[in-house]
């Protein structure tokens, strides 16, 4: 369905299978399949977890939390059944990878999940797939029954005495699925509404037992650990960042595309190299460099190795992998108005400082945008937002605080060319202001 | 009589087994339902919530969540544009206008003729082939207005 791209600078590990067939099972096995979860299962779950610690893998979901150490947290002794989780609900603004690894590589996402099942002692695995998705939940049913088939999945696998289900399992539209705790809920039959933690869910999750919850790439990424080392994957990137990870270009490049790049890869090159610069001869105004949740960049600050840790302390997040790129052409007053009208509608209303802030922000951004703003309005909003970030029980807050605080914070100027009645300066027409109320 | 085929009842019946509580497929149960029906009916609550073992009203609950499921009916073909970041850089607002004129209804409309509706969407996961819809669950691409017009073209033929 989408299109493949490549470059030359591109480290091919989760992707080496895309564009191959192997979503077949012949083909698969063929490309090396299911010879990590042999492995896994001759070497046992303390030499799994003690491979994926060395490996630095962390979270491509985008909290970026190191999986070896997830996996160490769920109790060895359980009374209730244990599970993994694979999350598959991705719809983070700017993130399109996920959907590449389904339709091309489903089978390495069942092997990651027997895999994470082996190492915390799991005999059922769940793969979660947004409900937009309906293709790809097609083609991972058609995985998991030619799994069954051969025997990879259900009792004894490959003979080893050990039983193994994995399961796939459909959304049906709802960001905020995609937290953790609102997807278990999701998965048992309910609205996803977030739960509180502690518990977390390595130790209480789904239907009260030890759950592991992953995403997508992460778990796809784990039979490559597995045949290829801890170590081995680790010096693909930067120290504690280990590996590759898929990048999703979008917006205003030349050659927008997913890219595998190793972590630690520089933010400019990716922009000017591999997606071929800016488009139309425009020149680069900022960059949302981890989807649309995370803090923005200027153009002159993007000198970064995109790893989780460079990217803190540069005051943003690497996130979900989504480097959006906008030129200079673009109103970020706008920008931030479609970013914010996002939250408020993916918000459920279960913490009201998110019901509250996600429609005031949006409320205020329009009439901002239209040129009806009053100089009280961006402290307003900043105000707003900051008073949302940490008072949720889920990240959703926080995702629809911090890009609008980034906003204010690096383009204030341009927030302030929008006041009192000003027409967008990147709109032809103008707006209509007169159509909207002037706070006074 | 049960509002859906006997094959997605049975098909419903066995899935249900592979989890522990009853109520767990019913996400998917709602959105294969609705596939078949077109919409979630008053019928089709009412199968449903005895399916997973749960009241109508907790069902309606978990249908008012989900921006996909939906109680009334909608086009044969529904268009779903993204508007959403990435799509708007590279021009959804002009292509969701255009799908407005050329069908002649507006966000969460549907013609007269019931083949098309239209919905203005959040993220789709379509970001570097932007701009991004979705005709029912088939994707389509790298969008101009041009393109769209081909592409509702080829619906209106089936």
């Amino acid at each position: 369905m989408a299109d493949l791209v490549s470059h030359p600078d591109e480290v091919k590990v989760v992707s080496q299978r895309f564009g191959k067939g192997a979503a077949a099972m012949d083909r698969y096995l063929e490309l090396d399949g299911y010879k990590a979860v042999q492995k896994a299962l001759a070497s046992g779950p303390e030499w799994i977890i003690n491979e994926m610690k060395a490996s630095n893998l962390r979270g491509r979901g985008g909290a970026g939390f190191p999986t070896g150490m997830k996996w160490s947290f769920v109790p060895k002794e359980s009374a209730k059944p244990k599970y993994v989780l694979c999350n598959g609900d991705e719809s983070e603004p700017g993130t399109c990878k996920d959907r590449l690894i389904l339709e091309h590589d489903p089978h390495a996402v069942i092997e990651g999940v027997m895999i994470a099942a082996l190492a915390v002692g799991a005999k059922t695995g769940f793969i979660y797939i947004r409900g937009e998705y309906r293709y790809l939940v097609d083609i991972m049913r058609k995985a998991i029954a030619e799994a069954y088939a051969r025997g990879f999945l259900g009792k004894n696998i490959f003979g080893s005495g050990v039983d193994l289900d994995v399961r796939w399992h459909t959304g049906a539209g709802a960001y905020e699925v995609g937290e953790e705790s609102a997807l278990m809920e999701s998965l048992e039959g309910k609205r996803g509404i977030p739960r509180i933690r502690p518990p977390f869910p390595a130790v209480v999750g789904l239907w009260g037992g030890p759950t592991v919850i992953n995403n997508v790439e992460t778990l796809a990424s784990v039979p490559h650990v597995i045949l290829g080392g801890g170590e081995w994957y680790a010096k693909l990137g930067t120290p504690k960042n280990g590996g590759t990870r898929l990048f999703c270009l979008s917006g205003h490049v030349q050659k927008p595309g997913v890219y595998e790049l190793p972590l630690g890869y520089n933010l400019r090159k990716m922009i000017d190299d591999v997606g071929g610069g800016i488009w139309k001869g425009h020149k680069l105004k900022a960059v949302v460099p981890g989807g649309s949740s995370v803090p923005i960049l200027k153009a002159d600050e993007i000198d970064l190795a995109m790893d989780f840790d460079t990217l803190m302390k540069a005051g943003t997040f690497l996130g979900s992998g989504g480097v959006i790129v906008l030129d200079d052409h673009t109103c970020i007053v706008k920008f931030c108005l479609r970013t914010t009208k996002f939250y408020q509608h993916e918000s459920c209303g279960w913490c009201i400082p998110c019901r509250e802030g996600t429609d005031w922000m949006k409320k205020t951004l329009v009439r901002f945008h239209a040129g009806g703003g009053i100089k009280r309005d961006i402290d307003n909003l900043n105000y707003l937002a900051e008073n949302m970030l940490g008072r949720t029980f889920c990240p959703l807050g926080d995702a629809a605080a911090m890009p609008v605080i980034g906003m204010i914070k690096k383009f204030r100027e341009e927030f302030e060319a929008h006041l009192e009645g000003r027409p967008c300066p990147f709109e032809e027409h103008g707006a209509a202001v007169e159509q909207l109320p002037v706070l006074a | 009589m049960i509002p859906v085929s006997e094959q997605l009842d049975h098909f419903f019946t066995e899935k249900m087994k592979e989890y522990p509580t009853q109520r767990s497929f019913l996400v998917p149960m709602l959105l294969y339902a609705q596939d078949e029906l077109g919409c979630l009916s008053n019928q089709a609550v009412e199968y449903i919530a005895g399916k997973a073992g749960l009241s109508q009203l907790e069902v309606r609950n978990v249908i008012s969540y989900y921006s996909m499921l939906t109680t009334k009916p909608r086009g044969r073909f529904h268009v779903q544009v993204c508007t959403n970041i990435c799509c708007q850089l590279r021009g959804a607002e002009d292509l969701f206008e255009h799908c407005k004129q050329r069908l002649g209804i507006g966000h969460k409309g549907v013609t007269s003729d019931e083949q098309f509706s239209l919905e203005e969407v959040e993220c789709i996961g379509a970001c570097s082939w932007a701009p991004a819809a979705q005709v029912n669950y088939d994707f389509h691409e790298n969008l101009t207005p041009e393109k769209m017009d081909q592409v509702l073209d080829e619906y209106r033929s089936r």
